[in-house]
């Protein structure tokens, strides 16, 4: 099969697989990069979320063969730290239950406040909705995304 | 107390601690010992189940309840650590595996901090004083001059010493009995702020759950399960599948097609290329058939088992001056957690069995595939994975089970993973329960009978014939039918009561209308009789009822708020009290669901933080199954199978929440569920409050498309 090369968090990755493996499954089973979930497999939940150049894609649904040249980023490479503004305020407010989600969250999250680092209420519903939090920690979500652009502020 | 520990036991903890400590151990202890640096400072002495305290001053605390996401990794040691006198920031939080050290190693029923309240808190007391026995010995005063503070006993003179300093001669004093536990007053940690401890490692996506699991030399494994309830397995070819890449072996067993290979991606695949005939063995049931087996049971006088009777219902209704009826009714609900069930198993050919894995319940899991295999409990390990939700799927060892079937047929290290649709049409479900109240009011709206009868699909009862209005009303009969479907069905977040409040509580509404009464006045009277006129047994205390429902009336400003409709609900359910008032508001012309305010008592808060995390979630889960949450059946077959069809509720659709609870320094009970159970109630009294529509059936927005504006 045909190689493919891929970068993610700033390293290079070559691979042979099956050029329609999703990133999901590619990042999880042969990057060593667990932190991104798999929730429902057909990009209705978020829990996959990745960013692609900056902008937040469902990983789920993403064959590697559309990645050529991508700067993949993980939440493992969000930051180096794990002192990037939104993991220091879903630290902060306590946002995590069982914290599944929570990944997915925080990179829809670092996309938006790059961009816009004072988002309305209505702004940050609108970009949050496709986030599926099954235990509800919606109302910290929303309080930790507006923290998050105070302290980058 | 035991201080003698062998050499494994310390190796063990040890090896759990200290990234830096290099120790060679197997688990099961069949491998020689390897050990090749030791840091002797760095080894801990557990001084009993719960911690353990090494000379650098490391100190451990052990969490052996399994983490669901209801926060008790951090409740737990708060309790220990508090007693213990220790820096909270600075103790190092331990999952405890499956072990026999501990009882009740279980996640259910919102009973862990009940249960392990005193355990936890003599666990850190007893540690504490045979610190201050220690350093008594030591500076050769009497141990009742001694004081202790983060991790330090305190000499009169003001000289201090570290627990850590003390661990060798503390490991030879014997325990204390009978230690004296803090006053309230005096708690510094139990009842303050406490962030998960899992933080730091969540937050940067570092493998906590089951499904991050990996072991040398695991294979993955997918498993197709029949595809409707009541059809089993005919017959399976695996030719083409078995030519896929990354494909090792399709093994039948149970009614299942195991697909095991390397990768995910490359069985789900080669799970598509399975040929399977599956044929009928039961009953193929639609959902209208449950709207019938439904209706035909409550209309029948002679279906039922009697499960609470006071006084005279019959004469009571022949009597009254006014009779209010009505049936309430709610499908079937997957549990949906967002991290699938998985589970690793390795039926090795030594005869052990290594388990690791997302479960409520391993000590049942370890004991199932125990008779599965004909292994021994003891040759059985468990290892504990954080846990992405639950709701009490987790509370099935099914798919624990089948993994180590799996394991011990292909012979190999397995990991069962199932996609989303897998878990959504893999049963365990909330059942579908419809009830049917009647209410006797008399000349002067006095509720004096009331009625109750409920057909739930494999529910066991579906009542909780002691619920409250139970024990407030002369003549009291409540009826319960358990139908056999062969769609399967298990405890669901506050099973029975996640429905059944919702219903009682809207019926208690229409009563307190027909009564020309205010909810909360009516209520407050019904438990004002509970007190000075009981009926039967009684099972909740009025008193805290009471209490909880004046303070939400309260905090709501009940009934004096212009422009704003309420709606009332409280609930008694794992041993805490939750009252709750629902308000809507016309925005732009339409009721909108604005906030819901709840004061809980759960005696004593160990977390704040945690425990207004779980109100908040409780309300929203509570508020999205009420007006989505939809499992409906054709031939047998779940129609809904992903987040595409099956509507959780969103960022968006959530109204404010304020959160208060209730001081009255009564010991802990459960958060994980309480707060659940009467949220659909409040906001379905809102509704009827905004609009006069009263809402008989769940999901809302199937009854009526227009609640969907609402939120």
């Amino acid at each position: 099969m045909a190689q493919i090369n891929l970068k993610i968090n700033g390293q290079s990755h070559q691979t042979d697989i099956d050029p329609n493996t999703p990133l999901l499954w590619y990042l999880r089973e042969h990057a060593g990069l667990p932190g991104t979930k798999y929730g429902c497999g057909i990009a209705q939940c978020g829990a996959c979320t990745v960013h692609m150049n900056g902008s937040p894609i469902r990983s789920c649904v993403m064959p590697i063969s559309s990645l050529e040249g991508a700067e993949i980023t993980t939440i493992e490479g969000l930051s180096e730290n794990g002192d990037h503004p939104v993991q220091q305020a879903w630290d902060e407010l306590d946002v995590p239950q069982c914290g599944y989600c929570q990944a997915g969250q925080m990179m829809t999250a670092a996309a938006l406040l790059k961009e816009n680092s004072k988002p309305s209420e209505e702004e940050i519903e609108a970009t949050m909705t496709p986030h599926i939090c099954r235990c509800g920690t919606y109302h910290r979500i929303k309080k930790a995304v507006k923290l998050a652009g105070e302290k980058m502020n | 107390m035991n201080n003698t520990h062998s050499r494994r036991d310390f190796l063990k903890s040890a090896s759990a601690l200290s990234g830096g400590l290099v120790i060679g151990f197997s688990w099961l202890g069949n491998k020689a010992f390897a050990a090749e640096v030791v840091d002797t400072a760095a080894i801990p002495h557990e001084f009993n189940a719960y911690l353990a305290i090494s000379p650098d001053n490391t100190i451990t605390i052990y969490s052996p309840n399994p983490e669901i996401g209801q926060g008790i990794k951090t409740a737990f040691p708060v309790i220990v650590a508090e007693e213990l006198d220790v820096d909270f920031n600075k103790v190092n939080v331990v999952q405890a595996n499956l072990s026999d050290k501990f009882d009740r190693q279980l996640t259910g029923g919102s009973g862990a901090i009940r249960h392990s309240w005193d355990r936890l808190r003599n666990a850190g007391a007893t540690a504490r004083e045979l610190m201050k026995a220690a350093a008594a010995k030591k500076w050769n005063v009497a141990a009742s001059t001694l004081t202790t503070k983060d991790g330090k006993v305190i000499g009169a003179n003001g000289q201090s010493i570290s627990y850590g300093e003390l661990v060798e001669d503390a490991k030879k004093l014997t325990a204390p009995t009978d230690v004296k536990l803090r006053d309230q007053k005096d708690y510094k940690l139990i009842g303050g702020w406490h962030k998960g401890v899992d933080n730091a490692n969540l937050l940067v996506g570092k493998p906590l759950y089951g499904i991050d699991y990996q072991k040398e030399g695991m294979f993955n494994a997918q498993i197709q399960r029949p595809p409707a309830f009541g059809l089993k397995l005919k017959s399976f070819d695996a030719t083409e599948a078995l030519k896929m890449p990354g494909i090792v072996e399709v093994v039948s067993f149970d009614n299942k097609v195991a697909i095991v290979g390397k990768t995910t991606w490359e069985i789900m695949q080669a799970r598509k290329k399975v040929a399977i005939e599956w044929k009928k063995d039961e009953d193929l049931e639609s959902t209208e058939d449950h709207d019938r087996i439904f209706k035909s049971h409550l209309d029948d006088p002679n279906s039922g088992d009697t499960m609470r009777s006071d006084g005279d219902v019959k004469k009571a209704f022949a009597d009254a001056a006014k009779v209010i009826e009505a049936d309430y009714q709610c499908p079937f609900l997957p549990h949906s957690p967002m991290e699938p069930m998985n589970f690793f198993a390795h039926v090795k050919a030594d005869g052990t069995v290594e388990m690791a894995g997302p479960t409520q319940t391993p000590g049942r899991a370890r004991s199932s595939v125990s008779k599965l295999l004909d292994i021994p409990e003891d040759k059985i390990s468990i290892e504990l994975t954080k846990m992405g939700g639950g709701f009490g799927r987790r509370l099935d060892d099914g798919y624990a089970i089948e993994a180590a079937h799996l394991s011990s047929i292909v012979k190999k290290p397995v990991k069962v993973t199932w996609t989303k649709e897998d878990d959504i049409t893999g049963g365990y479900y909330r059942p579908a329960v419809r009830y049917r109240f009647k209410a006797a009011l008399d000349k002067d709206g006095n509720m004096t009978a009331y009625h109750l009868k409920g057909v739930g699909l494999n529910t066991g009862n579906c009542t909780r014939q002691d619920n409250f209005p139970a024990g407030a009303v002369e003549n009291v009969l409540v009826e319960s039918v358990n139908y056999k479907s062969p769609i399967t069905t298990g405890p669901w977040r506050a099973p029975i009561t996640n429905f059944l409040a919702y219903a009682e509580q809207s019926f208690l509404d229409e009563v307190a209308q027909a009564a020309g009464k205010d909810p909360v006045a009516f209520r407050l009277s019904l438990f004002n009789k509970a007190i000075t006129n009981p009926v039967g047994k009684i099972t909740y205390e009025p008193d805290r009822f009471i209490a909880a429902i004046k303070m939400a009336a309260e905090k709501s400003n009940w009934g004096k708020k212009k422009g704003v409709s309420q709606g009332f609900s409280v609930y008694f359910s794992h041993n805490s009290y939750v009252a709750q008032v629902a308000e809507m508001k016309k925005i732009k012309g339409t009721p909108t669901l604005t906030k819901v305010y709840a004061v809980t008592d759960c005696g004593i808060v160990i977390n704040q933080s945690g425990a207004q995390n779980q109100i908040y979630g409780a309300i929203t889960d509570g508020l999205g199954h009420a007006m989505y949450g939809k499992l409906t059946f054709k031939a047998g077959e779940p129609e809904q199978k992903n987040y595409d069809s099956y509507r959780l509720i969103r960022m968006n659709e959530v109204p404010e929440v304020e959160a208060y609870f209730v001081d009255n320094g009564k010991s802990p009970t459960g958060l994980g569920e309480p707060a659940l159970p009467p949220t659909g109630g409040a906001i379905a009294n809102a509704i009827a409050a905004a609009t006069g529509k009263r809402l008989y059936s769940q999901p809302f927005n199937l009854e009526d498309s227009k609640v969907e504006s609402y939120l």
